[in-house]
């Protein structure tokens, strides 16, 4: 970012590779539409550019790009307009969506079975994502899926550590309970085994 | 440690972030309380859940309209271009003070201003003494005025 500052392209174009999707991500998971998380992307980097000059290295890029992003999605999402459109959306991206556990889907053909089991599990935990209040919602994908570490996500949610690992806390056990259904079978597919692996958020 | 001191320690121990303090006050716990190593287990088991989110490609457009719409950014002004205007704004102005000088320094039009008449004599003495005609002490022992014929009395109520 220095080197952005100090007028190098070539550096602005290194950090929209790198950062791009996970951005473009973040945001999808924050407002659930691909195509307002790429417009509110493309906001964050043009004002990470336009505001180059005045950068100052008192905090990781990360912490500055994800707190431009996290402050887009959250004045997205509390614009009404934006609201209303999303029912439609959710319509929309979302047609074979019913109440239905994930389990109880009907029977077909072995490799399509395995689809249609993936497809409505992740659109469960899609949904019970953004069931969550927006800041606990933000805490759980910068610490789950960008693993950011405390004292940033704390930084960019304008909170103290300690109240960021209780709303992560509360926001764990939320999910928990709304995906109850999948840990189960997770665990049944593992045999009843400790999800081992799973030590990393 | 209890289990509501968990809700600040759990994560952590989980993503294995805690100190080694705290990492030994969770274990300790957890040996001894099966409410929170379950939770503890299916916490672990949530996150391999989670990672089955779906996650979006980026389109291919995206870094070309972005450049595009920097390209097309207005180019920033520094402090010094908002304290010094467009030359033309900056002649004009100049020229608009040169122009308001000039004018305040000429010397004032008779036309617009009309000369005050010229008093007589007369008045020019009357004006001078005017603090002492109107002082009544003066007035009163003036011999002068008492010489004077008295008028007579007209009874309006008569006419």
């Amino acid at each position: 970012m220095l080197d952005v500052k100090a007028g190098d392209d070539a550096s602005f174009g290194l950090l929209l590779q790198k950062y791009r999707t996970p951005l473009v991500n973040f945001l999808y998971r924050m407002v659930r539409d691909a195509a307002t998380a790429e417009d509110l992307a493309q906001e964050v980097f043009l004002r990470v550019y336009r505001s180059r000059k005045r950068y100052a290295p008192n905090a990781k890029f990360t912490t500055w790009l994800f707190r431009i992003a996290t402050n887009l999605a959250l004045n997205a999402l509390r614009d009404t307009r934006y609201r209303q459109m999303e029912v439609s959306l959710d319509q929309r991206s979302d047609p074979g969506h019913n109440d239905r556990p994930a389990v109880e889907l009907p029977d077909g053909r072995p490799g399509v079975e395995q689809q249609l089991v993936a497809r409505d599990r992740a659109a469960t935990i899609r949904r019970a994502i953004h069931a969550l209040p927006e800041k606990q919602r933000a805490a759980v994908l910068l610490h789950k899926y960008h693993e950011l570490d405390y004292d940033e996500i704390a930084r960019i949610l304008d909170c103290s550590e300690s109240a960021l690992k209780s709303l992560l806390f509360r926001a764990y056990e939320t999910l928990r309970v709304e995906l109850a259904p999948l840990v189960a079978s997770t665990d049944v597919r593992q045999g009843n085994e400790p999800a081992k692996e799973s030590r990393k958020p | 440690m209890n289990c509501e001191r968990m809700e600040k320690r759990l994560i952590a121990y989980l993503d294995e972030r805690a100190t080694a303090v705290e990492r030994r006050e969770v274990e300790a716990h957890l040996a001894v309380c099966i409410a929170c190593r379950t939770r503890a287990e299916q916490f672990r088991a949530l996150w391999g859940v989670l990672d089955e989110a779906p996650a979006v490609e980026v389109s291919p457009v995206f870094d070309a309209r972005l450049r595009a719409r920097i390209a097309a950014e207005p180019p920033r002004r520094s402090l010094w271009a908002w304290l010094v205007p467009l030359p033309r704004l900056a002649f004009a102005a100049t020229l608009l003070l040169a122009l308001s000088v000039w004018i305040s320094s000429l010397p004032p039009n008779p036309a617009q201003n009309p000369p005050v008449a010229p008093s007589s004599e007369a008045e020019f003495k009357m004006i001078k003494d005017l603090p002492l005609l109107e002082d009544y002490d003066v007035l009163a022992n003036f011999e002068a005025l008492s010489d004077l014929p008295t008028q007579p009395v007209t009874d309006n109520r008569e006419m």
